[in-house]
């Protein structure tokens, strides 16, 4: 990450700010080009640091050239580090400012072209270029923005993640930074901030989307001397990375509203509980803390107004439960991450018992471009109960994996092929799981659901934080249900009854069912099992624990019917349940021989290889490994791996997933 | 903590390193989680005598202690081998098959997730529930190294890499 040396300038007035993000927009305009590193998790898995360094010293090394062409570096030309640009699946990528060209898969050998040809003589490296459906002889796509899953976003709370640097002030600023802060503290009342922000319609992006003018609301009618403000960045849902993207990339913003809230609801503390998976998000954070404080923008008596407000990060231990509001404020003082019952509601007695606002960091995001652009401009888009947008991780077996935002309402449909690109390998659709593990599963026919708030919550499942995990017909539905559940019993946190023990029963029947050895009597008490935990459960996650149960057996029942009645798993994924047969097509190779860590398979060169079904531990190597995909996965007396369940095993079987 | 496991004594660095960490909270409860999550980092298990000291330094009962170390799934409880693997066990991992590869992990290394370490004191395997690279999935990481789409054919190649380099 590039550390531009800090400014040291104290802001004492807003007029001085202003006149400051004046000249920085002023620079902004004067440059020609930029070049943009994604430094997202995705890509820096894939190497994306390393790319950027390289980068950094072949520019360096071609100065001179690029001034020659008008490029002088810093001024005209700067080459940049950015949070995540969404479209994973492609990563690492890069990509350029104004032009939008936009290079995927991007290695370190290619960084001395990308400097040579494409910066010094305007050549466009082909062999970089974005492939439709991520497939060769996909079309060519050379400007991210007329790739549709960039083209059919609207990005809000994302504008400026993967755009800005995220730890340069200047550049934060340069894109319209604290403008929202300046408007609320010059120009509104607190009430009036918090009226824009209730006419905008936000609710909260955490999950239970409960109205954020509402909740303000509420605190501003509590008379007590001090509120705290807390930013909730304990992403825990598996799938999701939202929160992440946001905080890693445009920190400053997470900032920006706190610092309205804080003017609002004359809160002088604050929190940001950030995972401790996400040290470059408390990085970021940190840096961006610390410099506020530097130039007054955090502290007492901020740009010379009464006002005073100074906040700290606090890691999160890595408990799911954590993310719920109660538990979070418990973990806070240090204690374990229990929940309360919540008759008394946080704003009134939450942190210390004392009043405490909580946000998601998502929805922290949003109130600045409220503030800047004003309420209608959130409130016009989004449907009916929840407006403006929402961002989304898009995971699982989707072919543009990757993150996304768009307007409330959208479909499922229009999210998963046409933002998504379809299903990997163009397999049937069977599911998309919502909500993390509080949500639910919805089949097919749902597809044409438009995606808010209310609208999942009636059909079974949840919006939840924004995880949106595709799933096709290779994914076991009984399987999901028990992941999750086993998920949960891990981070229950064993306060209550109904959560703990009703999670640990429904994961054996589960086991029953996926092991050949359920009766249908175990979905009567699956069913009752779900329902006290429903009714009966002290917090959120144990209420909403059984979502990907119940959901599951609501639209799935008939996978469920099948591991009872007939031992059979049509995904091919529970182990007990399928054995591995070499279909006659293998051509004696000899490599799954080897690779059998059992010795389970016998074999001659070009004969036909055969598994001893009594040594098989179903490991999967040798479907993983052969070359011509003549394993086939029986259940139920038919390969489940084959669309036609193995009866024309001649036939070229479609590319496994 | 498992039997076979013999404790260590915390070396002098370790100490070293405990008086820093003591120095930069301040001494209360509302440190414990941060202090610990300092521990974990920089002796990367949370040793008995360390988690003694925390209880003395902060004045906070050594079973309020012993319960948020154990609470918490950041914290390990017994010493880890040099490399740690873990497999993302997030959804998007789950239904790109990653049930597969723990089982296959543990009966390559010879470890059980959560627990101990190979024999060779190389490996200790940790289940995660996302690193947020999920277009990578199934996703194994081995201290900073991230392996993308990991099926079960890969492993032996994985871990013949990270016990060379």
């Amino acid at each position: 990450m590039s550390a531009a040396k800090r400014k040291a300038k104290t802001f004492k007035k807003p007029d001085e700010l202003i006149a400051y993000a004046d000249e920085q927009m002023a620079a902004l305009g004067r440059r020609k080009m930029e070049l943009r590193v994604c430094a997202g998790p995705g890509c820096v898995a894939r190497g994306a640091n390393k790319i950027y360094d390289a980068l950094v010293r072949e520019i360096d090394a071609n100065k001179a050239a690029l001034k020659k062409k008008g490029l002088e570096v810093d001024t005209a030309f700067k080459a940049k580090c950015t949070g995540c640009h969404g479209l994973c699946q492609a990563g690492p990528v890069v990509s350029f400012e104004p032009s939008g060209l936009f290079y995927t898969r991007v290695q370190e050998k290619n960084v001395k072209g990308i400097v040579d040809k494409t910066l010094l003589e305007d050549e466009t490296i082909e062999s970089l270029l974005y492939h439709q459906g991520h497939e060769k002889g996909g079309d060519i796509v050379e400007h991210y923005n007329d790739i549709p899953f960039y083209s059919l976003q609207t990005r809000v709370a994302l504008q400026n993640v993967g755009v800005l640097d995220p730890v340069s002030f200047e550049d934060f600023i340069a894109h319209g930074g604290m403008r929202g802060f300046i408007k609320a503290l010059t120009q509104m009342t607190p009430d009036e901030v918090v009226e824009e922000v209730a006419e905008s319609g936000l609710r909260g992006r955490g999950g239970a989307g409960f109205p954020t003018g509402r909740k303000w609301k509420g605190a501003l009618r509590v008379k007590e001397d001090r509120v705290w403000l807390i930013c909730n960045g304990d992403e825990g849902d598996p799938g999701a990375f939202m929160d992440r993207a946001i905080m890693e990339g445009d920190p400053y913003a997470v900032l920006e509203g706190m610092l309205i809230a804080a003017y609002a609801l004359g809160a002088t503390d604050g929190f940001i509980y950030v995972r401790h998976e996400y040290p470059l998000a408390v990085k970021h954070l940190q840096y961006a803390i610390e410099h506020l404080r530097e130039i007054g923008l955090l502290g007492k008596n901020i740009l010379g107004r009464k006002m005073d407000f100074d906040l700290k990060i606090s890691r999160g231990g890595g408990a799911f439960v954590c993310g719920e509001s109660s538990a979070l404020m418990r973990s806070l003082e240090g204690k374990v991450g229990e929940p309360r019952a919540k008759y008394v509601r946080s704003v009134e007695k939450g942190y210390r018992d004392e009043p405490t606002v909580l946000n998601n960091a998502e929805t922290f995001v949003c109130v600045p471009r409220i503030l800047d652009k004003g309420a209608h401009f959130f409130a016009s888009m989004g449907s009916e109960t929840s407006k403006g947008t929402k961002a989304f991780s898009l995971v699982g077996k989707v072919k543009n994996t990757g993150l996304i935002e768009v307007p409330m309402g959208r479909t499922l449909r229009e999210i998963i092929y046409d933002i998504g690109g379809g299903i990997m390998g163009d397999r049937p659709f069977k599911a998309v799981q919502t909500g993390g593990p509080s949500g639910g599963c919805l089949p097919a026919d749902k597809l044409d659901l438009p995606v808010d708030f209310d609208t999942l919550s009636r059909a079974g499942a949840m919006m939840g934080s924004g995880g949106m995990i595709v799933m096709d017909d290779q994914t076991c539905m009984v399987d999901v249900a028990k992941y999750f559940v086993k998920f949960l019993i891990g981070e229950s946190c064993g306060k209550c009854v109904p959560c703990r023990e009703g999670l640990r029963q429904v994961h054996t029947l589960l086991e029953k069912i996926t092991s050949g050895r359920g009766e249908l009597s175990d979905l009567e008490k699956i069913e009752k099992l779900c329902h006290t935990m429903e009714v009966a459960s002290l917090c959120a996650l144990g209420k909403s624990a059984p979502y990907p149960v119940t959901s599951t057996l609501q639209y799935f029942k008939e996978e469920y019917l099948e591991h009872i009645e007939e031992g059979k798993c049509r995904a091919g994924v529970c182990k007990d349940l399928i054995r591995y047969e070499i279909n006659k097509d293998c051509i004696g190779c000899l490599l799954c021989k080897k690779r059998c860590p059992v010795d389970a398979i016998e074999g001659e060169n070009k004969k036909l290889h055969v598994i001893d079904q009594d040594i098989c531990i179903q490991c999967g190597i040798c479907y993983d490994v052969c070359p011509v995909d003549t394993v086939d996965i029986i259940s139920g007396g038919v390969a489940v791996n084959r669309e036609d369940g193995g009866a024309k095993a001649k036939a070229k079987a479609p590319a496994k997933a | 903590m498992s039997e076979t496991v013999s404790i260590p004594k915390l070396t002098k660095d370790d100490t070293k390193k405990l008086d820093g960490i003591f120095k930069r909270y301040p001494k209360n409860e509302a440190s414990l989680i941060m202090v610990l999550q300092d521990i974990q980092d920089e002796i990367h298990w949370l040793h008995p005598d360390a988690l003694d000291r925390t209880s003395e330094e902060l004045d906070v009962p050594r079973g309020r202690v012993e319960s948020v170390a154990t609470f918490y799934r950041a914290f390990a409880l017994e010493p880890r081998g040099k490399k740690l693997v873990k497999v993302c066990m997030g959804t998007a991992c789950h239904v790109r098959g990653a049930g597969m590869l723990v089982d296959e992990i543990e009966r390559q290394l010879g470890v059980t997730a959560g627990h101990g370490m190979s024999e060779d004191g190389l490996f200790s395997l940790e289940t995660v529930n996302c690193v947020g690279a999920c277009a990578m999935a199934p996703v194994v990481v081995v201290d900073d190294n991230y392996y993308a789409e990991v099926g079960t054919g890969k492993l032996e190649k994985i871990f013949k890499q990270e016990r060379k380099s």
